[in-house]
């Protein structure tokens, strides 16, 4: 069902769901951003619409509501340990379609490859999504190249222009639309906004197998790349962590065990006991991403891990673009 | 009839006495080394016209138009009329130039309009200080630098205003990749150690360069809200004592540096030697004849320093000596 009505009821509306929820949504931190006088969008709590970056792609994805950079898996002491008690709330999160296809990606790695992640199944149970449309495309995103830039798997859709708000519930019996129901909420037809160009356009090559392991390619982007990791963290489909033990300085014994967000191309990833590290050069490094991404996962779950949402190529400090790697790839495969 | 110039009166005009007689060079102040291009094109106008077409551009940021004839400035100062409106310079007679010279430009590096290690806009700030100290005759060197790399050279002035961030740390954002501590190890002053997994600053030791803030991959290490800036005085080239300019205010603002530099033309008016050849003695010189206590005492009055800003009690300079 869909519905029309004023910012403020609208507010109203959002506080009335945050009663049950937690509502998280991109936010603009001013000042915040690598540069001085640069601002960063990343997830925060909300409470209000204005507080939403509608207009802007978030730099950061939504993943960090599902996964914490940081953890703790559990508290141990001499004889027992602790599982930290979940969250409370549910949360309401806000994303656009390339994440909400990201968080397929999220489901499958957490829930379907192998046993069931507990933390995340925990959380996940308890997320409510929210689709914010694209009315023009973002400069690096490649979604319609992906098939990402539309979807139907949203709990609320939410579009804002002016004092209008429009909203979109496909469950009529949701409790997340209860109250506009019961105030009496003026419904409309709402059909989300979606983009159906990009700038961007990728071709994935189709036809990689293990000798892609020696192209020349992977030198040529691994000389360029810092090793920063950057590409990784804004990411909506890596999910790759490390695991910390803090042990208390008076008490080895005592102590908790975090899990952390980790990036395949910053030192130590592959480092293993005995000081061995399996992937040292920066090359080895980016083939390994690029491959996980357009090969590996989709040869395991039948469609590509990346989502084309264009945050690696504006991200990197290096200007390495991760499209035009995967271009000139398919591009061979012509010649 | 031969030509009669009062030097004294064109030098403070900005116009050099130069080698060449009956020849000088105009000097066009830039503060902050920050123009829009249009200007390039009349000072262009004017080399062609009164000069000889070439151009001086000056270790301060101005330009100084060479080849031109005494007997023009007139003319001259009608033309540098839009230059110094378009950069908004402090004038008492409209059409009749730059009416001091004592006060060097206000240079700048370029700052954080551009720069990704800049913590602030220099420019902006050296527009703000030329506002409040020109036009004056008394010989102060003041420039800003967007972070202690001073790429702007500010130790080597009176007063060098360095940009400087407090890193404002997030444990819940960090990933203990140690891009930091790398970053403050090679380029800064390793300030940064990993201690459980949590970067730790050494207070006392971070220079507040901001490296931590840009090489940061996951917004752990943010700048802080306010600016910050250090305050060296008294750096300078010279004959007798070229010395560096050494830091007196750590982690000041704004405010706290321009009545600094307001409360030292009151010091110098005070304690300038009375025959100081042309009424032009580097500021040093006086702190060393009044000790540094004394200057101290105006330097900071009525000035509320931040609670966090840390100042040095006495300041002590080394340099070359050659008397």
């Amino acid at each position: 069902m869909g519905y029309l009505i004023s910012k403020k009821a609208a507010d109203e509306w959002l506080a009335k769901l945050s009663e049950s929820h937690d509502i998280f949504a991109p936010k603009c931190f001013p000042g915040e951003g690598c540069f001085s006088d640069t601002d960063v969008i990343r997830y925060g709590q909300v409470h209000t619409l204005d507080e939403i970056e509608f207009d802007r792609r978030s730099d950061y994805s939504f993943k960090e509501t599902l996964l914490a950079i940081n953890e703790t898996l559990f508290y141990f002491t001499e004889d027992t340990s602790t599982v930290p008690v979940g969250r409370d709330k549910r949360l309401l999160i806000f994303l656009r379609s390339c994440d909400l296809h990201a968080l397929r990606r999220l489901d499958t790695i957490y829930l379907k490859n192998g046993p069931e992640d507990f933390y995340y199944r925990r959380l996940r149970e308890k997320a409510d999504f929210v689709l914010m449309g694209c009315r023009k495309s973002c400069d690096t995103g490649f979604c319609v190249s992906m098939g990402t830039n539309r979807t139907d798997r949203y709990d609320l859709y939410i579009k804002c222009e002016g004092d209008s708000v429009w909203i979109d519930c496909p469950s009529d019996a949701s409790p997340l639309c209860a109250y506009l129901k019961k105030t009496g909420a003026p419904s409309c037809g709402v059909v989300p906004d979606y983009v159906t160009e990009n700038n961007e356009k990728v071709t994935l090559p189709k036809n990689l197998s293990t000798e892609t392991f020696d192209h020349p390619i992977w030198e040529a982007y691994g000389s360029r790349c810092i090793g920063c990791g950057r590409c990784n963290f804004v990411c909506p489909t890596c999910t790759c962590f490390t695991m910390q033990d803090i042990l208390y300085r008076d008490n080895e014994n005592v102590g908790e065990r975090r899990r952390v967000w980790a990036s395949c191309q910053v030192d130590g990833y592959t480092d293993i006991a005995g000081g061995g590290s399996f992937r040292k050069k920066q090359s080895e490094r980016m083939r390994f991403k690029v491959m996980h991404k357009i090969y590996d996962y989709e040869k395991r779950f039948g469609e590509p891990m990346c989502v084309g949402c264009g945050r690696c190529d504006a991200v990197c400090p290096e200007y390495i673009s991760y499209a035009n790697l995967i271009n000139q790839l398919a591009k061979e495969e012509h010649e | 009839m031969g030509l009669d110039i009062n030097t004294k009166k064109a030098k403070k005009n900005a116009y050099r006495i130069s080698k060449v007689r009956g020849e000088s060079a105009a000097r066009i102040r830039v503060p902050g080394g920050y123009l829009k291009s249009e200007i390039l094109g009349m000072v262009q106008e004017i080399a062609e016209k009164y000069g000889n077409g070439v151009v001086h551009l000056t270790t301060r940021q101005g330009f100084e138009i060479e080849g031109i004839k005494l007997k023009d400035m007139d003319e001259i100062n009608e033309m540098l009329q839009p230059i110094i409106e378009l950069l908004d310079i402090n004038q008492t007679d409209p059409g009749s130039g730059y009416p001091a010279s004592g006060t060097r430009n206000v240079s700048a590096c370029i700052g954080n309009n551009v720069c990704p290690f800049a913590n602030y806009n220099t420019a902006a700030f050296a527009k703000q200080v030329e506002k409040a100290v020109f036009p004056n005759d008394l010989h102060f060197k003041i420039a800003f630098t967007g972070c202690p790399n001073d790429c702007a050279k500010v130790r080597m002035h009176d007063f060098g205003i360095i940009g400087m961030t407090m890193p404002q740390y997030d444990p819940s954002r960090c990933v203990a990749c140690q891009a930091c501590i790398k970053g403050c190890k090679s380029l800064s002053v390793d300030a940064l150690r990993l201690k459980n997994y949590k970067v730790v600053r050494d207070e006392e030791k971070c220079i507040g360069c901001g490296v931590c803030v840009t090489k940061c991959p996951t917004r752990a290490f943010t700048r802080s809200p306010k600016k910050y800036y250090k305050l060296t005085l008294m750096g300078r080239t010279g004959k007798r004592n070229p010395r560096l300019g050494e830091d007196f205010l750590i982690w000041t603002d704004e405010n706290s540096i321009v009545k600094i530099i307001l409360n030292t033309y009151r010091y110098v008016k005070e304690y300038i030697n009375p025959n100081a050849p042309g009424g032009k003695e580097h500021i040093g010189y006086i702190i060393d004849r009044t000790g540094f206590a004394e200057y101290k005492k105006w330097a900071l009055e009525g000035v509320e320093l931040l609670p966090e800003t840390k100042i040095k009690e006495c300041v002590y300079w080394s340099g070359i000596h050659f008397d």
